[in-house]
């Protein structure tokens, strides 16, 4: 296993050095000027500008300027902003946190949710619940969610007027009151990706299941007069799971960038949103670190799919 | 499920279609209503600006922010003008962006697969890895990046509509090709397994006709799938982008820019966001019912 794992680590560093030399190409390619704002802004100085470009690297060559900033990078040096003068890092580290409680909370609830019900439509395949749930894990996966997003707040908060529409930023968790508060801005950006997130899951968890449903295993399981719990619980899930924690791992990226615009509607101070708010002033160094940070989660998810994929399939571990 | 491979292998061998007792659209009633709620949503975007003589663009601001009337069966946005008028624009503007970013996906998938699939050896090796690493990127980000950093630039090069529209479908068909490729190169190896296409070899054919002959007709299923899926995806793509207010410029009433205006009226209008919102909601909706459907018809481990 160790020796796996190894080998799976030493995958993911080119493919991560890869994808930071597409992001940074990107930005060196760019004809328009990182500086941004700074760069017309008259209250700055020729030679402050001077500095900011030398403190950026932008005096020499490319290939130098890429290594520099590949090692900065991945020593967790990722500069300053423009907009805010502060580490982007720390920058990052406030709003992480708001990021991960409703990614956490919704990508637990959604696994919690789907695996239920992607097994009964799979046992139950064509009959009229099969029907139902695929029907909506259908629409589910087809509504955007900034318009769920948006239906949700007319409904409740502009209509019934029972959760509030924007995320309180400033709310800090002293006792029992303010934490409900917190949960309840947090029921409507949790919704929306939960519902999103169900759906693509229990496709896959059916799907998985029903390539189970006719292995010869189920039928020796089923002569040898095993209830159709144990079957289920012990036989079938545990092969179906096998290629359903890679699909949960892997999706785990798009979790993260489908919070990037529920974000946006519920105005929800997380990383998605200082992203998006970078973009708007021009601060080149916190889009740039947004951006590796997404890269990295997707490789980094990916990676944990292959090792999970080693601790649950010792063919794959062995081969 | 089988896996993409598999699946291709399966496609690919499978047996000609034995005579069925009723053409499927007469079986399958969820294809249907995806099929004519697509055609009802192309037809109106199409058509509906003729016909529909509204002028989307007029601001008047004694009309500002009316609810659905007679006059203005999708009322009025902030400035007056006719939600129902835009909407039509707009569709034309958001269906043209996905259906030529799925263009633009579906070529460079056909190519980078077809290459991969045909060439084999070192060049697979090299198309796959590439193929590997851009489904690595993060998406919506790496769209946003691109946008935020070039798209003042093109727009300067080419107009404020013209610039991003390029960019746009350039960016989205350009991130969205993989899936595409893998299927391509997947049908291309099934294939180049079978008799006919070692008879066609034997009998002296180049590579231009095995391609073009032998190979690339028979994943014309494989590509019409993945093409479904892909407008639907490129629409949702957009959709997001002018819904974060970096895709066309304002005054363009995409869908997704029309929400993201209607946002800042949630309280007052929240009827703005039923009409763009729907729009976008029923055509990705019957869009991927249709590829799936379609899907569902062409693997043969689901008959």
């Amino acid at each position: 296993m160790l020796g796996y794992a190894l080998k799976r680590l030493l995958i993911a560093i080119p493919t991560l050095l890869a994808i930071s030399a597409v992001i940074f190409f990107i930005l060196a390619l760019s004809p328009s000027n990182p500086l941004g704002d700074l760069a017309t802004n008259p209250a700055i100085t020729p030679e402050v500008r001077e500095n900011i470009r030398r403190s950026l690297g932008l005096d020499q060559s490319i290939p130098i300027r890429y290594l520099k900033w590949t090692l900065a990078l991945f020593t967790g040096n990722l500069g300053y902003s423009f907009a805010s003068r502060l580490p982007v890092s720390e920058l990052i580290a406030q709003r992480l946190p708001t990021t991960l409680w409703i990614i956490g909370v919704a990508y637990v609830l959604s696994v919690a949710l789907a695996l239920p019900l992607g097994i009964v439509a799979a046992l139950k395949r064509d009959s009229w619940v099969d029907r139902t749930i695929t029907t909506l894990a259908f629409m589910g996966f087809s509504t955007p969610t900034f318009f769920s997003g948006l239906v949700l707040i007319i409904l409740f908060s502009v209509r019934l007027g029972w959760l509030p529409f924007i995320y309180d930023s400033t709310l800090v968790v002293r006792d029992i009151a303010s934490l409900g508060q917190l949960l309840k801005q947090s029921i409507m950006p949790i919704t929306v990706l939960v519902l999103f997130q169900t759906a693509v899951l229990m496709r896959f968890i059916r799907a998985a299941m029903l390539d189970e449903i006719p292995q010869n295993y189920v039928k020796t399981a089923q002569a040898k007069g095993l209830t159709r719990w144990r079957i289920v619980t012990r036989h079938m899930l545990r092969n179906a799971l096998i290629p359903v924690i890679t699909l949960v791992a892997l999706d785990v990226p798009t979790i993260f960038t489908g919070s990037l615009v529920t974000e946006q509607v519920f105005r929800v101070p997380g990383i998605g949103a200082l992203l998006v708010d970078s973009i708007y002033r021009g601060d080149t160094p916190v889009v740039m670190a947004i951006a590796f940070i997404y890269a990295v989660l997707v490789v980094a998810f990916s990676l944990v799919a292959d090792l999970l994929y080693g601790v649950v399939d010792p063919r794959v571990r062995h081969g | 499920m089988v896996s993409e491979e598999g699946w291709a292998e399966l496609l690919t061998l499978r047996p000609p279609v034995e005579g069925r007792s009723r053409p499927w659209w007469q079986q399958d009633y969820f294809a249907i209503g995806a099929f004519a709620l697509l055609g009802a949503i192309v037809l109106a975007v199409s058509l509906g600006p003729w016909l529909y003589s509204v002028s989307p663009t007029t601001i008047n601001f004694t009309q500002a922010l009316q609810p659905p009337s007679l006059q203005h069966p999708l009322g009025t946005n902030d400035l007056g003008q006719d939600q129902l008028a835009r909407l039509l624009v707009g569709g034309r503007i958001s269906l043209t962006v996905s259906a030529a970013a799925m263009a633009v996906s579906i070529g460079v998938g056909i190519f980078v697969g077809a290459l991969a699939g045909f060439c084999g050896g070192w060049v697979d090796g090299l198309l796959m890895r590439m193929t590997d690493l851009f489904l690595a990127l993060p998406q919506l980000p790496l769209v946003l990046l691109v946008i935020y950093l070039f798209g003042e630039p093109v727009r300067d090069a080419l107009g404020p509509e013209r610039g991003i529209f390029f960019l746009v479908v350039l960016v989205i068909g350009g991130l969205n090709w993989m899936s595409v490729a893998r299927l391509v190169r997947a049908g291309f190896l099934a294939l180049k397994q079978r008799s006919f296409v070692q008879a066609a070899v034997a009998l002296g054919a180049n590579s231009w006709q095995l391609v073009g002959r032998h190979l690339l007709p028979n994943v014309f299923g494989l590509v019409t799938v993945a093409a479904t899926l892909a407008m639907g995806n490129a629409l949702l793509a957009e959709s997001t982008l002018s819904f974060l207010g970096l895709g066309f410029p304002p005054d363009v009433p995409t869908w997704g820019r029309m929400l993201y205006d209607a946002q800042n009226y949630i309280e007052s209008a929240p009827y703005l966001v039923l009409g763009p919102g729907l729009a976008i909601f029923l055509t990705v909706l019957s869009v991927n019912t249709l590829g799936d459907r379609l899907r569902d018809r062409l693997d043969p481990t689901n008959r």
